[in-house]
């Protein structure tokens, strides 16, 4: 790092928001992925887009890494610069420039908090779909470098579904418009590329996203089953009897254990798994798709089955399934959340394997999910203290994600790849499909200055200390 | 622009002779896919001329490849001799997209079409480029399934073909594009290397080279393969139909429509010349002395189609509609769907020659941009046919012509670029589902930076290094993109219009 | 941005004469077309071969470019035009209304009949000299009779392939031809219309029954039929194979001899006979004398089904118990646009089921003289055909039309399936015949 670049970032930013003393950087040394950190160069806050495209070219004419930074809530250390070099944090730009509700889009800076984006629109009837777990939290751009998902992805889709247009910056400094506010825009889907991309090919300054109209009622279900297996059959048939509901999450006895500790949001403590089932539908139809769904439940020996009846009672039930990460550092003093994804039809015979890879491995796994997309979060429960066991966490996760992809599935569904399963993407991907994938990354950022080390294995270890004395983050 | 004579029989053009290698490679060709799938005789090849578009150019060779390592033969081979390759489908792209611009070799790939495997309860089917797009619905139907992308042309176009064109249709309004709808393709690269992108499993991590490859139009390489989501079929569908006398109120009632939060399944509009023609061609009972039609759509469980039919029906009422009419049975919804879907076809039985455009607009600019359009035709002196996705704001107006009459084409390439300026100017964009092909790619500086055309031509170089797939398309010949930016369009020299 | 690749052209051989426009190609219909594509998966052969070239936009295209001398009509070209079944099912895909029948007869008009110089020779003779003089019909199948009896038969094995194949498809011919008892024959009932019939040239000889059937069916319904004795064979096979000068004459002669006979409709019960019918007034609008004459005629022809249904049936309707399947004539159901109406008249047999095919209306491969100079495609077609048949599981076919009843009782016999074939009227007059014995 040359006292030159410094000096140029701090003429191009004000030289309150380029960070160079550990005191002030050492925050940035990891993301919500707990076992790793690595250290910044520099930390710069940019203030604008063109700040952003000026900060860009400074580093860009001395040649050291670039990686970008939301609200550091990322699962997968996409953060974590493992190469040093400058890290851009974005959340000084959280401006919502513009709204439109008869175009239902909203025009936004990537540093803007997820949530916000739908809290603003409330008043017009609107919102933005994606909601990650963190969507209290993580911003808009965090979001579209991971294409983050969350419990409504079922009927909504993830990021990638709900982004238009995007201005990235190139590592060169070039402006790009990616993408369109109106359909099916014409050339090579840039945005598409970009959102997933991990801060892999350039840096967003500017996303316009689609709104959705707030639907006109909705219903939530609680199904209270003694085994993952009847839990798992039940979300398998209601799929195949063509019923989408919004969301459909199962939060296993572990996991409901902790919640009922932390919240008490009104799960049975000592079941086997819920099935928590959203439906948004035409009022006068929101009953009788109910019912069916009902039908179905009651197939699988269900102990309880009950609907929200207040907004209150609703809302806590969310609330138990959205803090259940968090909530389960009242078992363990660490975790590590896995992201594997399953045909929905291999969905119980995956719950069982991971059961069995639990057992073998002498873990407790919690597990609560995205069961109607097939989007498995195993949460291994450990305790960085105890010797060794860090070692057979590693290697259950590793066990685990290898039974999704026999299964025909994935390693990821919402959380990205970054450094933690960077190595797993050849279990997926042959050597063509990644040199298909290097040569994308070459045409935006030929020197591979961008986000170094993550994304696609390239040959060299990780440059990262595994973290022995980490606590859940909640 | 420069044309050709088209009293000049093909081949005597400045097109410069390469015989050794072209001869050669026939042999090869024959070699790989047997004497029966190459065709070189200009009785062959002249049918290749052209697509669903107006713009003509032969291509060399015809090749029509049985299997994927046939084509990986075939792709081999023809970069090995340094010829340009054409994938082709049906040839029912409207924007000339596989007309060989610049001769060469078009890879035909209607038999690769099979359907693979059809898994049900996970909602996807295997298929091959050349499979009809209509064919894989009529597959699986009698379970309750459906393939959602609807082209107007999907009884005969090609799932490769829509794949090439990111094809979108009427019910693009509720179910998205080809791209919403594909989870993998297997490509065959310039190498003649396959390579899938993409997978069963929708957002898989890395890069989406599955979205970049559909919608690229042919220029990034051949795809053998595809991975479709299939869908339930909706517990009930209902069709309205809405008779105007006024266009300006029907564009009105569409905005209304859609800003009463309803999102029909599908909201298209034909105008009074577009009527003309499909009671001409195949009659399916649109009334000839309305200015406008609107057939709208809604799909879901019954209580919500019912109350949605009625709150349309209202919503028409209170906006001057001369009649509205429901489908009662499957038998009428089918007649007038079958009015829409063939209403581009029908066009002939007013003129010989149509020029379609395919801009797109935000919704709320639907009316003064219909009114624009109106205005361009009338100062052009053309006559124009409009339908088109109202509800997408994705408008077709076909301008009609005689290619015979002198200085018709030229009039009608002009007023089609004022009413894609026009587009351009209301915040929209050059196409919604046709893609650029050849037809509007001196168009692509209107709405895309040197910046952001570069970005793309790095991505091309990164699968195409030297760029044989579909040359010519998409993107403006090179001095283009510093040219003045409402520069008339060029066709490239050697076509036919 | 692409400039690596340099394209390379192959010139056209030096040696090749260059084409001419041919003015009599420039025929107004080309115009309509406007290059969909919506007909290509709707043409047989395009959906066999998958290629453009067989396919009616192709053929369109073809014919466009020899029109304005881009191509010569060359034998290669001819191949494409005479690959095509003229099963018109393009005529009902295409939303702008395409008369692509025309096109391809102008067409086949410029390049005389198809194959080689001597079936050439032997099909215009046929042609000019056999199908306009129904005795030599007669005496051809009286020899033909004979020789499928004498024994001779067993000689064919010494016979090319080719010609032995042809022979196979040779129907058995029945030992009484059609003979009606009197020039007319009078209404059962009260008389409700005065009909004229068209025996045909093929129906008489091997389906005499059928015009039995026939024409009982018409009298049950109170029409006086006429059946004149100088009417001749409509020229279909003529129209299609570019023999339109012999065509014309034929065409003339029926006109002459139906309008004379004063009646309220012509009825036909081949489909063939009755679309090359309907369009004689497009056949002879240039000729001066017969051109509004042509025209009153073509309006008087009626399908069989067509006709009964606008009528309305009467008289008991008898039981016959069978379940059967409808293959739609190419030539009612895109040339004459007839599809409801035999569906209708099997609706009205107490008794019977009608299971529907898939692509119910996709040729058979007979196609006239099709299964003869292409019978690999017609092959192909049929084998198709019979699969599709095979799945309904129905145990007869309804082919209201010679052509059509030929084509798929030779694939029955092929397959083995035990599929009988019915022409509609067999079957109507079955069930009059059941009423008749129930009352």
């Amino acid at each position: 790092m040359t006292p030159s670049l410094i000096e140029r970032l701090r003429e191009i930013v004000g030289s309150d928001f380029v960070l160079t003393v550990p005191e002030d950087t050492v925050v940035y040394e990891q993301d919500a992925f707990l076992v790793a950190r690595a250290h910044p160069d520099a930390v710069v806050l940019p203030g604008s887009a063109g700040e952003v495209t000026a900060a860009v070219r400074a580093t860009h004419e001395v040649g050291v890494p670039l990686i970008v930074r939301g609200a550091g809530t990322g699962l997968n250390g996409g953060s974590i610069p493992v190469r040093g070099g400058v890290m851009l944090v974005l959340t000084r730009l959280d401006r919502i420039l513009e709204i439109d509700p008869r175009g239902r889009t909203a025009t936004v800076e990537p540093g803007v908090i997820n949530a916000d984006v739908t809290v603003r629109t409330l008043g017009d009837g609107l919102f933005y779909a994606p909601d990650p777990g963190s969507q209290g939290v993580s911003t808009i751009g965090g979001n579209i470098g991971n294409n983050a998902g969350g419990p409504h992805c079922l009927a909504y889709g993830v990021t990638g579904n709900h982004v238009l247009e995007m201005d990235v910056v190139t590592s060169s400094g070039e402006i790009v418009t990616v993408g369109s506010r109106s359909l099916d825009p014409p050339g090579y889907d840039l945005a598409g590329l970009i959102v997933g991309s991990e801060g892999t090919l350039g840096i967003v300054t500017r996303i316009t996203v689609r709104l959705l109209r707030r639907p006109e009622a909705v219903q939530t279900l609680l199904a209270v089953f003694e085994t993952i297996d009847d839990a798992s059959q039940t979300v398998s048939e209601i799929i195949a009897a063509g019923i989408i509901p919004t969301a459909m999450e199962m939060i296993d006895g572990v996991v409901m254990r902790a919640v009922e500790a932390a919240i008490h949001a009104g799960y049975p403590a000592d079941a086997g798994a819920v099935l928590l089932i959203e439906v948004e539908a035409h009022a006068d139809a929101l009953t009788r798709i109910g019912a069916r769904i009902e039908e179905i439940a009651r197939r699988h020996h269900p102990r309880q089955l009950r609907a929200a009846a207040s907004a209150r009672e609703r809302e806590l039930l969310w609330k138990g399934r959205k803090e259940g990460a968090g909530a389960l550092g009242r078992l363990a003093p660490s975790y590590y959340l896995h992201d594997g994804v399953v045909p929905r039809t291999k969905l119980p015979g995956v719950m069982r394997r991971v059961a069995e890879i639990a057992r073998a491995h002498d873990l407790v796994i919690g597990n609560l999910f995205h069961a109607g997309d097939g989007n498995l979060h195993p949460t291994i429960l450990f305790d960085p203290r105890v010797p060794g066991m860090l070692d057979r966490v590693v290697a259950a996760g590793e066990e685990i994600l290898k039974a999704c992809v026999d299964a025909g599935g994935s390693i990821t569904g919402e959380h990205g790849v970054g450094i933690e399963k960077r190595d797993y993407m050849k279990w997926l991907f042959t050597e063509a499909d990644l040199e298909a994938m290097r040569r994308v990354k070459r045409a935006f950022d030929p020197d591979g200055r961008l986000n170094p080390g993550k994304l696609l294995p390239d040959g060299q270890p990780p440059a990262y200390a595994l973290q022995t004395g980490a606590r859940a983050w909640s | 622009m420069e044309l050709m004579d088209r009293d000049r029989g093909p081949g005597t053009g400045e097109r410069k002779a390469a015989w050794p290698v072209l001869t050669s490679l026939v042999i090869e060709l024959r070699r790989i896919a047997g004497g029966a799938h190459v065709l070189v005789a200009p009785e062959d090849v002249i049918v290749y001329e052209q697509d669903g578009s107006i713009l003509q150019a032969m291509p060399e060779i015809v090749v029509l490849p049985g299997s994927i390592d046939e084509v990986r033969a075939i792709v081999r081979a023809a970069r090995a001799a340094g010829v340009p390759i054409v994938p082709r489908g049906s040839g029912t792209g409207l924007a000339g997209g596989a007309v060989p611009a610049g001769g060469g070799v078009v890879i035909s790939l209607a038999r690769l079409n099979r359907v693979g495997e059809v898994d049900l309860r996970g909602r996807t089917a295997i298929v091959e480029p050349g499979v009809i797009n209509l064919d894989v619905t009529k597959g699986i139907a009698p379970q309750g399934y459906f393939y959602a992308p609807d082209p107007s042309s999907q009884a005969a176009c090609s799932v490769g073909g829509n794949l090439a064109n990111n094809s979108g249709g009427p019910h693009t309004l509720a179910y998205g594009v080809t791209t919403n709808h594909t989870l993998g393709v297997e490509v065959v690269l310039h190498d003649g290397n396959p390579l899938w992108l993409g997978g069963h499993v929708p957002d898989g991590p890395g890069y989406d080279l599955c979205g970049v490859f559909v919608g690229s139009e042919g220029t990034l390489g051949i795809v053998v393969q595809g991975i479709v989501r299939l869908m339930r079929a909706r517990e009930s569908v209902r069709t309205l139909l809405a008779v105007f006398d006024r266009m300006d109120d029907a564009t009105r009632v569409v905005v209304d429509i859609t800003g009463a939060g309803i999102v029909p399944a599908a909201l298209e509009m034909m105008d009074q010349t577009t009527i003309e023609a499909v009671e001409r061609g195949a009659p399916a009972g649109f009334p000839r002395d309305a200015e406008a039609v609107l057939l709208v759509e809604v799909e879901g469980v019954r209580e919500y189609t019912e109350r949605a039919l009625r709150e349309i029906d209202a919503i028409c009422r209170r906006g001057a509609v001369r009649d509205v009419r429901i489908a009662q049975t499957e038998a009428e919804r089918q007649a007038l769907w079958k009015g829409r879907k063939g209403a581009f076809g029908s066009l002939g039985t007013l003129a010989p020659n149509y020029y379609v455009m395919d801009g797109v607009v935000p919704r709320s600019r639907l009316p003064e941009t219909m009114r624009r359009v109106a205005e361009i035709g009338r100062a052009f002196g053309v006559r124009i046919a409009n339908v088109f996705h109202a509800g997408d704001g994705n408008l077709h107006p076909n301008i009609l012509f005689d290619m015979r009459v002198p200085g018709a084409l030229d009039r009608v390439i002009e007023a089609g670029a004022a009413i894609l300026r026009a587009c351009v100017d209301a915040g929209g964009s050059l196409t919604g589902e046709h893609g650029i092909g050849l037809e509007k790619r001196e168009y692509m500086s209107w709405v895309f930076t040197e910046a952001d055309l570069g970005a793309m031509a790095r991505i091309r170089r990164a699968f195409d290094p030297t760029a044989g797939f579909n040359p010519g398309k998409v993107f403006p010949s090179p001095p283009a993109c510093g040219e003045a930016r409402r520069a008339p369009a060029k066709i490239p020299a050697g076509l036919w219009v | 941005m692409e400039t690596a690749v340099s394209p390379t052209h192959l010139p056209q051989a030096p040696s090749r004469p260059r084409p001419q426009p041919i003015p009599s190609l420039q025929i107004p219909e080309l115009d309509q077309c406007v290059h969909c594509g919506l007909c290509l998966t709707q043409c047989p052969t395009y959906r066999v071969t998958h290629l453009e070239t067989e396919s009616p936009r192709g053929r369109i295209h073809l014919v466009r470019a020899a029109a304005d001398g881009r191509i010569a009509p060359t034998e290669r070209f001819a191949e494409h035009l005479y690959l095509c079944l003229m099963c018109r099912a393009c005529e009902t895909a295409c939303p702008s209304g395409v008369k692509y029948g025309r096109i391809a007869e102008a067409a086949r008009e410029v390049l005389g009949p198809p194959g080689s110089p001597f079936s050439r020779a032997v099909a215009g003779l046929a042609f000019r000299r056999l199908f306009p003089r129904l005795d030599r019909m007669r005496t051809l199948m009286k020899l033909l009779r004979f020789y499928q009896r004498s024994g001779l038969r067993a000689v064919t094995r010494l016979l090319p392939r080719r010609l032995r194949e042809m022979e196979a498809l040779l129907p058995p011919v029945p030992d009484r031809f059609f003979a009606p008892e009197a020039e007319v024959l009078p209404a059962i009932g009260p008389r409700r219309a005065r009909v004229a019939f068209l025996s045909g040239c093929v129906m008489p000889l091997l389906f005499g029954e059928i015009n039995e059937a026939t024409i009982r069916v018409l009298r049950r319904n109170g029409c006086d039929v006429l059946i004149p004795k100088d009417q001749g064979c409509c020229a279909a096979l003529n129209v299609h194979n570019g023999e339109m000068v012999a065509a014309k004459a034929m065409a003339r002669r029926n006109i002459d001899t139906f309008l004379a006979a004063g009646v309220d409709a012509v009825i036909v019960n081949a489909a063939g006979c009755g679309a090359t019918m309907k369009e004689y007034g497009h056949l002879l609008a240039n000729d001066p004398v017969y051109a509004e004459k042509a025209q009153r005629f073509s309006q008087l022809v009626k399908d069989a089904s067509e006709f009964l249904v606008d009528l309305g049936l009467t008289g008991p309707l008898g039981p016959v118990r069978m379940t059967v399947t409808y293959q739609d004539p190419c030539h009612l159901a895109h040339g004459q646009r007839v599809r409801v109406q035999p569906r209708n008249l099997l609706a009205a047999i107490p008794g019977l089921t009608l299971v529907e095919m898939e692509a119910s209306d996709r040729c058979c491969g007979s196609a006239g003289i099709y299964n003869i100079t292409h019978p690999e495609m017609s092959q192909t077609l049929l084998d198709e055909k019979m699969a599709s048949i095979a799945r309904t599981k129905a145990n007869a076919v309804v082919a209201p039309n010679p052509g059509c009843m030929l084509q798929i009782r030779s694939g029955a016999q092929r397959t083995a399936t035990g599929v009988t074939v019915y022409h509609l009227m067999d079957l109507l007059d079955r069930a009059y015949q059941a009423g008749e014995a129930g009352s």
